[in-house]
């Protein structure tokens, strides 16, 4: 086949040898990016059967009817379920857990921020010894983790027993917001932490000297340098614990107790207790809506100051 | 060793003793320079000898180990950056990203306090003295190397500083933007009469533009002169070495006036080393002569080899010439009627007992 190729190209004219290039080239293009479809197919494969179809089956079923026993009906498609998220009850929900996870997201940056300056500014050994620090909550659970605040922030626990002792008085928080939002902090600071820490220590520090040249004190340049160059880890930080926030089921559930329902728990309320699949579907499918657009907020903004 | 000429009883930048030590590294090892109002100053040496870190310490960005350092008299060896009257222009320039070129420029100003409109006509002016006022609404990402390299010195000026720090200004350039960029300094320097200190390891550059040099090599200060008594009076081998092209005789001194080479021959060469002292006569390329053998004018030193080799670079050519026991360089300037030589060709290589100068270490 090369050799009929070759001897065709001998012997057709300048312009038509043009051509074949431009055709051949296209070719070589084709395959190359067939190859790639090929290799990228398993997690394709991955990617429809464990997150499109279930997806489409969420937002099927948030289109469906509970029938009066508790089971759902894929006919007589409505939006009951929609119109029952605008109900003061699951409004009160969203608002509490928009807010929860706001100020967690907000908490987390200022504890995450001054550390990942730290951290940022040690020389390489300090720097891995801290980061390895941050790390080693993720070897132990994540339930036992909430656990260990319960214990914590209990009636009589520690904290507790740290306040009365120096006169104040016992402390109730466990099963408060408070409570919730400790835990929140606690379990998603490392990523807040982590892209912080990536965005600082990526600042040319020149240009911090530069700022000091040019007559700023050590706050002027941090406020007009450090700051705005770190801003890409500022909000993939903040998405990164925003987003798992608003949606959170552990830490509520265990550290928050009946008073402070929370999305992740009244979704499950609806698939579990309440036997509503069709709110629950649609209540999740609206959640990830916020989130995905949240994220495309952090894409584009990211595309823009940098 | 290091002459200090001061025309000004107040130096714009006066360093007395002082050390800058990095764990055990000792950057900066003791020196006291004084640099004059208005001069064009450079700290020339090789990579790793403490010129950075000195500039570094005049403008605040390190802090001496030891000794003073005052400003137009001013003792500022402890103070932050942003409380000398001094401004650098970095290496790499350092601009910030994310402000556009107006705003870098404007930066100084905003940090000093100036209203916004003055620190709009000022930008705008400094931009202007650079010839990139079209450029004002740019980021520094989507300028040449060559615009950014003006900005930064905008950015710079803009302040008008007592003294302008410039590190390794010109290194990214390319050299024909270079040698533009080298002129434009120093008509600049010389318009605005500000002092310029500038850090180089290029000796061309150094020569160029300077109205004096200092020379370091391992912290230490070796010599501190104008660039001609650099290139022609070199205080010891190091500065003979560094500075342009040399050839190094080993030898060693007999009297004031003579001194007995490696290979047993006795030349003409006046110095004040004692006798016995190893020294090195340097013999620039330029001023030796290649003649047919026994071909030299006879009020010249002379010793005879073979070419070993011919180095043709236009203007130019550049002889090797092999004697027994070392290899010379001579430069013969392309002029009509250059005495040609073929390879091996037994030559004379010859010159001015006077253009030569004894070096110790």
């Amino acid at each position: 086949m090369v050799s009929t190729q070759a001897a065709q190209a001998e012997q057709t004219s300048v312009e038509s040898a043009e051509q074949a290039t431009v055709e051949f080239e296209a070719k070589a293009i084709r395959q190359a990016s067939r190859r790639g479809f090929l290799m990228a197919l398993p997690a394709y494969g991955y990617l429809v059967l464990f997150f499109a179809i279930p997806l489409m089956i969420v937002v099927v079923y948030s289109f469906a009817t509970r029938t009066s026993s508790g089971g759902t009906a894929l006919s007589g498609w409505n939006l009951d379920a929609y119109r029952k998220l605008g109900e003061p009850i699951v409004r009160d929900i969203l608002f509490r857990s928009i807010w929860i996870a706001l100020l967690t997201t907000v908490l987390c940056l200022i504890i995450a921020y001054p550390f990942s300056y730290y951290l940022a500014t040690r020389s390489e050994r300090v720097r891995n010894v801290l980061l390895v620090f941050v790390m080693i909550p993720f070897w132990s659970n994540f339930l036992v983790r909430n656990y260990a605040w319960r214990v914590l922030l209990g009636n009589d626990g520690p904290v507790s027993q740290v306040t009365s002792a120096i006169g104040l008085g016992e402390t109730r928080i466990l099963f408060t917001p408070l409570a919730v939002i400790i835990g929140l902090v606690y379990g998603f600071l490392p990523f807040m932490i982590l892209p912080l820490y990536a965005a600082i220590e990526r600042i040319d520090w020149r240009l911090v000297e530069a700022s000091r040249d040019l007559y700023a004190s050590g706050f002027e340049s941090f406020r007009r340098v450090v700051l705005p160059l770190s801003m890409p880890g500022v909000v993939a930080g903040s998405i990164l614990v925003f987003v798992p926030s608003l949606g959170a089921y552990v830490t509520p559930e265990i550290l928050g107790g009946a008073k402070t329902t929370l999305l992740g728990s009244y979704v499950v309320v609806q698939f579990l207790t309440a036997r509503n699949w069709p709110v629950g579907a649609s209540l999740s499918f609206v959640l990830m809506s916020v989130m995905l657009v949240t994220t495309l907020i952090y894409f584009r903004s990211g595309g823009r100051t940098l | 060793m290091t002459e200090t000429t001061e025309k000004c009883s107040v130096p714009a930048v006066g360093i007395t003793g002082i050390t800058k030590r990095f764990g055990d590294v000792v950057a900066v090892d003791n020196i006291d320079l004084s640099i004059a109002d208005g001069e064009f100053f450079a700290l020339l040496g090789p990579s790793g000898c403490g010129k950075t870190t000195t500039l570094r310490m005049i403008g605040g960005l390190d802090f001496p180990t030891e000794g003073s350092l005052r400003i137009f008299g001013d003792e500022v060896g402890t103070l932050p950056p942003n409380k000398r009257p001094v401004n650098t222009v970095f290496q790499n320039y350092a601009l910030f990203p994310h402000m556009n070129v107006l705003e870098n420029v404007g930066f100084g100003l905003k940090m000093q306090k100036v209203n916004k409109s003055d620190i709009a006509a000022r930008s705008r002016q400094a931009l202007d003295m650079v010839q990139l006022g079209h450029l004002a609404e740019r980021r520094p990402t989507q300028l040449s190397g060559g615009q950014q390299q003006r900005v930064a010195l905008a950015r710079a000026l803009v302040n008008e500083p007592k003294v302008l720090l410039l590190d390794e200004p010109l290194g990214a350039l390319d050299l024909k933007l270079r040698q533009e960029m080298q002129l434009e300094l120093k008509t600049l320097q010389r318009e605005l009469g500000i002092t310029f200190v500038f850090v180089t390891h290029d000796q061309e550059e150094a020569l160029t533009m300077s109205d004096r040099i200092a020379v370091m090599d391992s912290g230490k200060l070796l010599q501190v002169a104008e660039p001609e008594a650099i290139y022609e009076r070199p205080a010891n081998r190091f500065v003979a070495d560094f500075i342009g092209n040399t050839n190094l005789l080993e030898g060693t001194v007999a009297d004031s006036t003579t001194v007995v080479l490696a290979n047993g021959s006795r030349v003409e060469a006046s110095s004040d080393h004692a006798a016995g002292t190893k020294v090195a006569v340097s013999l620039r390329p330029e001023r030796a002569y290649c003649h047919e053998v026994g071909g030299a004018p006879s009020a010249h030193s002379t010793i005879d080899g073979k070419i070993r080799g011919t180095t043709y670079l236009g203007n130019a050519v550049v002889y090797r010439v092999a004697l027994d026991w070392m290899e010379l360089d001579v430069r013969e300037e392309n002029r009509p009627g250059m005495a040609k030589f073929e390879q091996w060709q037994e030559v004379t290589v010859s010159w001015d007992p006077s253009a030569v100068a004894v070096v110790a270490d």
